[in-house]
């Protein structure tokens, strides 16, 4: 059984209120670092720590808050990216409706690591009734004075507030949940200037994912060096996976950093193996952004050692052979399915959630789910499948953000590793099984 | 701060972008834009013809930055070193860019008023591809009004941002914008407000394409046949200079521009009294014939010369066979 750190507790009932959550050793970090540690120790124990950034890009916590510009005078912020709307993800709502006061523990801290007096939680419109829990949280912490002037008798004051998004997966990449928190079109902004020289309203701010921001508890606790001791090399301590598709016991499992992949998928402790008996076809490790790997890939790297549940093990090839932990929106596909419709299916969403601003994600990710349809409709040439690759190539890196990598992504992955059973579509349309069910699942008018 | 941009070196101040670096070397080695106006502040970043590579990130840290980049919104570092049209790389991500921009685009040049003088044309002409690859049905928008001079033809818009910048920038108040996202993304007023204030005019001046129409000069002449001149009054609105271009035909002010340098960009925003109601002779000082770059199709504007293809015409349909349609009955 592997170590549990952000939801060893979730079990308890009502661990959602502050009395039981305090009964089993909650918002002890905020008394250990408000009235022991400087903010600079807090930061210093985070670097220590190895944390990487568990919204997807991985990159280490500590470094992002070193970053932080400090002019005087002028108010910092912490923003909690709680716009969770990766296809594939859910751990953040799992985490926020289980264990709310755990994200907002992790508020108060980070936000006296870093000095600033407010923060804010930006959760997905279609989330509301987790922004409830949440709320609901913060009055509680409010009334316990964990909130508001001069925090458990120290000189600190915190505010936090909770900002419910309009349900835009763009919303999800830092700059453009920045905007849309200012109240306006959530464009994404062009960088420089990043976040962290000025962000919110013009003023240095850290957004941070809900699971980092809840792991810097477990951190201030037990100290950076004793977190980094779990896991693997650069990939320390534990992350949740939202493990979903053909699996026995979907669900979100907290890992330790380093289990082998294999292990996670099959062993009963998580995945528990392939629904019905089947064999496995591909996994997307990471949300629907990350290139799919065959079984072979991810069971085991090019150079043939297993694959292990780290940023490094599973980016080993590069998008050759590889792919990326991203935010551990772990989609297991059985022998079953089809990679095009699958495929179709995520190039939908992105066409859907383009901002339009800048040319090549706006149109390209629409031709992309036309050609894919037109695939599935049996009207495919392989100038098609050609097209296809073409087109991911002019969008991915040539985009304000990085939308259009996590359209691109998918395409080149599904061509590169299953391009036979493109052309198997284009060459024999009679193969192409249950579209009509298919589109109807997704009220679609039939190409 | 020294840039190298295609072998080229340059001294330039900091805070100088690539493509303003560029732009000072010389149009050889410009990169094309379709969405960044030096006049407009923060606008750019958004059509990505700009693009270039960064060989060199500065000479601190010589690295090449892993993506292109857009020159526009890039400022240089000291010892960046840049390609961009000696780059096939970045030739060919231009030229995806391009055909992006066609792909929803209409090519009704034959009835559109920008023709001849339309950014989009030229970037196709330079890097687009002969025949597009598209081949599904191409978004469509009825044209509107927007206000009673200007109509906003959405069809034919590549979602620049130009307008809604200056509308921000250069007017008292913005009544349109983006509406919508992705590819239904539309330029438009909050229920057909009409745009009504002295400047809103510009926003005609700075589209690229033929968006955005001047309502007094739609389809009353190709732009090839007027001839453009520089003129001036002494306008009673305080923020405009007056100096305007005018496109004559004959004797006739057909419509007031205002005036453009090199890079088809702006110099004085001018008021809507100087574009919409000033079409007399008599109002204007007119300077003298602007001067048109010799490639540009508004510099065949030549009568005799073409009296001389008109001539041609006649004698071939003549050889032909054809009617002699010209013969008024």
């Amino acid at each position: 059984m592997g170590k549990k750190l952000l939801i060893h507790n979730d079990h308890v009932p009502n661990i959602h209120t502050l009395d039981v959550y305090r009964a089993h050793g909650g918002y002890a970090s905020v008394e250990k670092a408000l009235k022991t540690m400087t903010p600079d120790q807090v930061t210093d124990e985070v670097k220590k720590s190895g944390l990487r950034g568990r919204g997807g890009a991985g990159f280490p916590t500590g470094m992002k808050w070193s970053f932080l510009a400090k002019p005087e005078g002028v108010p910092r912020y912490l923003v909690c990216n709680a716009d969770e709307s990766e296809p594939g993800t859910f751990k953040d709502r799992y985490l926020m409706e289980k264990v709310p006061h755990a994200l907002i523990e992790g508020m108060i801290t980070s936000s006296y690591a870093l000095g600033a007096k407010t923060s804010y939680i930006y959760i997905r419109g279609e989330y509301f009734y987790v922004a409830r829990i949440v709320e609901k949280a913060i009055e509680e912490a409010y009334a316990a004075g964990l909130l508001g002037k001069n925090i458990l008798g120290t000189d600190f004051s915190h505010d936090c507030y909770v900002q419910v998004g309009g349900g835009a997966y763009i919303c999800g990449e830092e700059t453009a949940l920045l905007e849309s928190l200012e109240g306006k079109r959530g464009n994404p902004r062009i960088k420089p200037p990043f976040p962290a020289v000025a962000g919110l309203w013009g003023c240095p701010t850290v957004v941070n994912n809900v699971e980092t921001i809840a792991a810097v508890c477990p951190i201030v606790n037990m100290g950076g060096e004793e977190y980094a001791k779990i896991g693997i090399g650069k990939s320390t301590g534990t992350k949740l996976i939202s493990a979903s598709g053909h699996i026995n016991k979907p669900g979100v499992y907290e890992i330790e950093l380093g289990i082998p992949v294999e292990e996670f998928i099959y062993s009963n402790e998580y995945c528990g193996g392939i629904r019905n008996g089947k064999k496995m076809k591909a996994v997307v490790a990471g949300g629907s952004s990350v290139p799919i790997l065959p079984t072979e890939l991810i069971l085991t790297t090019a150079k043939g050692e297993p694959r292990l549940m780290t940023y490094e093990s599973l980016g080993d090839g590069g998008f050759q052979t590889g792919t990326m932990l991203g935010s551990g929106g772990f989609i297991v596909m059985d022998e079953d399915t089809s990679i095009v419709k699958n495929l179709f299916t995520f190039t939908r969403f992105y066409h859907h959630e383009s901002c339009g601003q800048c040319s090549p994600c706006r149109e390209g990710t629409g031709w992309m789910e036309k050609i894919l349809k037109k695939i599935l409709a049996g009207h495919g040439t392989e100038q098609d499948v050609e097209l296809l690759w073409d087109i991911q190539s002019k969008i991915e890196g040539k985009t304000i953000c990085p939308l259009g990598e996590a359209a691109a992504w998918p395409v080149a992955a599904a061509l590169r590793h299953f391009k036979h059973e493109f052309l198997d579509y284009v060459k024999n349309p009679q193969n192409i099984k249950d579209v009509k069910h298919y589109y109807r699942l997704n009220n679609l008018v039939e190409a | 701060m020294k840039v190298t941009i295609d072998g080229i070196e340059i001294d330039v101040p900091k805070g100088t972008t690539i493509l303003q670096a560029a732009r000072m070397i010389g149009p050889e080695v410009a990169p094309p834009t379709m969405c960044y106006y030096s006049k407009l502040k923060t606008s750019g970043g958004y059509c990505r013809t700009c693009i270039v590579k960064v060989t060199q990130g500065s000479t601190a840290n010589p690295n090449p930055m892993p993506k292109p980049v857009a020159s526009c919104r890039t400022e240089v570092m000291d010892g960046m070193v840049v390609q961009n049209v000696t780059s096939p790389e970045v030739l060919e991500a231009r030229k995806g860019v391009v055909e992006f921009l066609l792909m929803n685009h209409p090519l009704d040049c034959p009835v559109c008023d920008q023709a001849g003088e339309c950014n989009l044309q030229d970037l196709g002409y330079g890097h687009g591809a002969v025949t597009t690859r598209y081949e599904f049905e191409r978004r469509e928008f009825e044209p509107i009004d927007i206000g009673d001079k200007i109509k906003l033809h959405m069809t034919r818009c590549i979602m620049c941002f130009r307008c809604v910048k200056t509308a921000e920038q250069i007017t008292d108040g913005r009544v349109h914008g983006v509406i919508n996202r992705g590819d239904a993304a539309e330029i438009s007023t909050y229920i057909e407000q009409a745009i009504d204030n002295d400047f809103s005019g510009n926003v005609i001046d700075v589209c690229p394409v033929g968006a955005l129409t001047d309502k007094t000069f739609r389809f009353k002449q190709r732009v090839w046949f007027t001839k453009p001149m520089d003129a001036h009054r002494d306008c009673e609105n305080p923020k405009c200079t007056g100096k305007t271009r005018v496109w004559l035909k004959g004797d006739e002010i057909l419509r007031v521009t205002a005036r453009k340098d090199q890079w088809d960009e702006v110099e004085d925003f001018i008021c809507n009294t100087c574009r919409y109601d000033k079409k007399k002779k008599s109002d204007w000082v007119i300077e003298g014939p602007t001067q048109v770059n010799r490639h540009s199709v508004i510099a065949q504007n030549h009568y005799n010369h073409l009296n001389n293809l008109k001539v041609q015409v006649m004698k071939q349909q003549k050889a032909l066979g054809f009617m002699d349609y010209n013969k008024q009955p």
